[in-house]
């Protein structure tokens, strides 16, 4: 696989806190190209912390990552952060209206922007004006998507953004997200939700003890190249997200 | 009178230091040999006190030697502040440097201007006055900064992972530590005179200066304080805003204050 079917490499990654290691000498790619790939593993396995790597919200104590070939380390990380957007598990509106959230995230976005940026989070209707604090969870956290979207970023990293939803909540997400997919977005998404990522995932890589533990096939599969140091080749298997 | 108190005198204001011990054996408190000890420990530091300025401020001494004693003030009050909010890091230095900036700025201001004159028995007890007022807001600006980017890590983290440098994404946060540690000091301002005479206004009364000119002085040392105050905690907002974050704009592990006592 050459550099250019890879969205991220991890390369014998360790993250050592307070002499606890979050992650152990993970090493695995993501691919490119393939919708959705999730995260599972048990709680305390490592999910979050492999996201954040992703921003470099959090940096390694050893290893490397690799963002389409080139080394996050020496990448600009604002930069980054505005090309990886994250939505993280609870909803954080900032205090103001929706419109001065959006505008936070991008202080230069015109009326159209902002529209575009709603619709893509499944917000339609007059959303701009309305207290961002005084929302649903659900809401609230699709208000959070359009924020990370109004920046364009090309990737999306989801940190378990539905756990806190009721299920319809969480079938409006996944729509969202599924379009989002559909016009090219590449998305990370973790989740304590094994159903849930078998339902939107491509693949989905799993993670033990701080380490890579394989590759599964999600019901969203688009690719058929391998993923992973050893994973299974996969196939297309159906749109049943809708 | 003119305000001068003798060694009798003193002796029987204790009998109002025996007052409140009574009413701690009265009121079963357990608090008289702590009320004693306090006390007693407080007259022999001023008096040890009062002992060095008179070394320090007489008339004749070099001004070096005043100098000296605002320095060790300055690094005195940092070191109180570090066992004040022992959870923010490296706050020794930056209260220390920030007590030093607004020295320079205020008291080049009321010496370099000439509103009053450069010498010991002006330059230590203003800068005293500078210090000590300014140590609660220092303190306060500081902890609830470190508060405010610790519980709302959550908040504080979106931002950044929208790609705002941290000096941005911490700007909401500085506001409010700022605003929660000047406020205090312009109700003080604005109440002065209302609700309470402030201390060196009295205590030139007491020692027999006419409150007319007794009130210029005070004036003066209140917008000092006011001046000084302002400047110390943003000194400290800022400095403290920049060590909280990393050089690649990630939020650094803040502990609570119970974790490093």
């Amino acid at each position: 696989m050459n550099n250019n079917q890879i969205l991220f490499t991890f390369d014998d990654v360790m993250v050592e806190r307070q002499g606890i290691k979050a992650l152990d000498g993970f090493t695995a790619r993501i691919r490119r190209g393939i919708g959705i790939t999730g995260l599972a593993g048990p709680s305390g396995s490592g999910k979050s912390t492999l996201l954040r790597l992703c921003n470099r919200m959090e940096v390694p104590t050893t290893g490397r990552i690799l963002f389409r070939g080139d080394d996050i380390a020496e990448l600009d990380p604002l930069a980054l952060r505005r090309r990886v957007g994250m939505v993280f598990q609870k909803p954080t509106p900032f205090p103001g209206t929706v419109r001065d959230n959006l505008l936070t995230a991008s202080p230069a976005a015109g009326s159209d922007d902002l529209h575009r940026a709603l619709r893509r989070a499944s917000l339609e209707g007059d959303w701009l004006g309305r207290d961002a604090t005084a929302l649903s969870g659900g809401e609230a956290q699709r208000v959070c998507m359009a924020r990370t979207l109004v920046t364009e970023p090309d990737v999306l990293l989801l940190d378990e953004p539905t756990s806190a939803l009721d299920a319809d909540a969480v079938e409006v997400f996944e729509r969202a997200v599924g379009d989002l997919v559909d016009e090219g977005m590449e998305v990370i998404w973790v989740s304590h939700d094994h159903a849930q990522l078998l339902r939107v995932a491509a693949e989905i890589l799993r993670i033990d003890g701080g380490r890579f533990a394989g590759t599964e096939t999600g019901a969203e599969t688009a690719g058929t190249e391998t993923a992973g140091t050893d994973a299974d080749s996969t196939t297309r298997a159906g749109d049943e997200r809708r | 009178m003119n305000g001068d108190v003798s060694y009798a005198g003193l002796a029987t204001s204790l009998a109002l230091v025996g007052v409140a011990a009574v009413i701690s054996l009265w009121q079963r408190l357990g608090l008289e040999r702590q009320i004693l000890w306090a006390a007693a420990r407080a007259l022999v530091q001023l008096l040890l006190v009062g002992a060095a300025l008179a070394l320090v401020i007489e008339p004749g001494r070099p001004l070096v030697w005043s100098w000296l004693w605002v320095s060790a003030m300055v690094a005195y009050a940092g070191d109180v502040a570090r066992r004040r909010a022992p959870e923010v890091p490296g706050v020794m230095a930056l209260a220390v440097g920030a007590f030093a900036i607004a020295a320079v700025i205020s008291l080049g201001v009321l010496f370099g201007f000439g509103v009053l004159p450069l010498e010991g028995r002006t330059l230590v007890p203003v800068a005293g006055m500078l210090v000590g007022n300014s140590m609660t807001a220092t303190v306060l600006v500081a902890r609830r900064l470190v508060e405010e980017l610790r519980d709302k890590r959550d908040e504080v983290e979106a931002r950044l992972a929208l790609g705002q440098p941290s000096q941005q994404a911490s700007t909401p946060y500085v506001r409010a530590a700022l605003r929660s540690a000047v406020s205090p000091q312009i109700e003080t301002t604005k109440a002065t005179g209302l609700v309470f005479l402030p201390g060196a206004m009295t205590g030139l009364i007491l020692a027999g200066v006419p409150p007319t000119q007794a009130v210029l002085v005070q004036a003066v040392v209140m917008f000092l304080i006011l001046g000084s105050v302002a400047t110390t905690a943003v000194v400290m907002a800022l400095g403290l805003a920049r060590r909280l974050f990393t050089s690649d704009h990630r939020l650094r592990w803040l502990p609570r204050s119970a974790d490093v006592r």
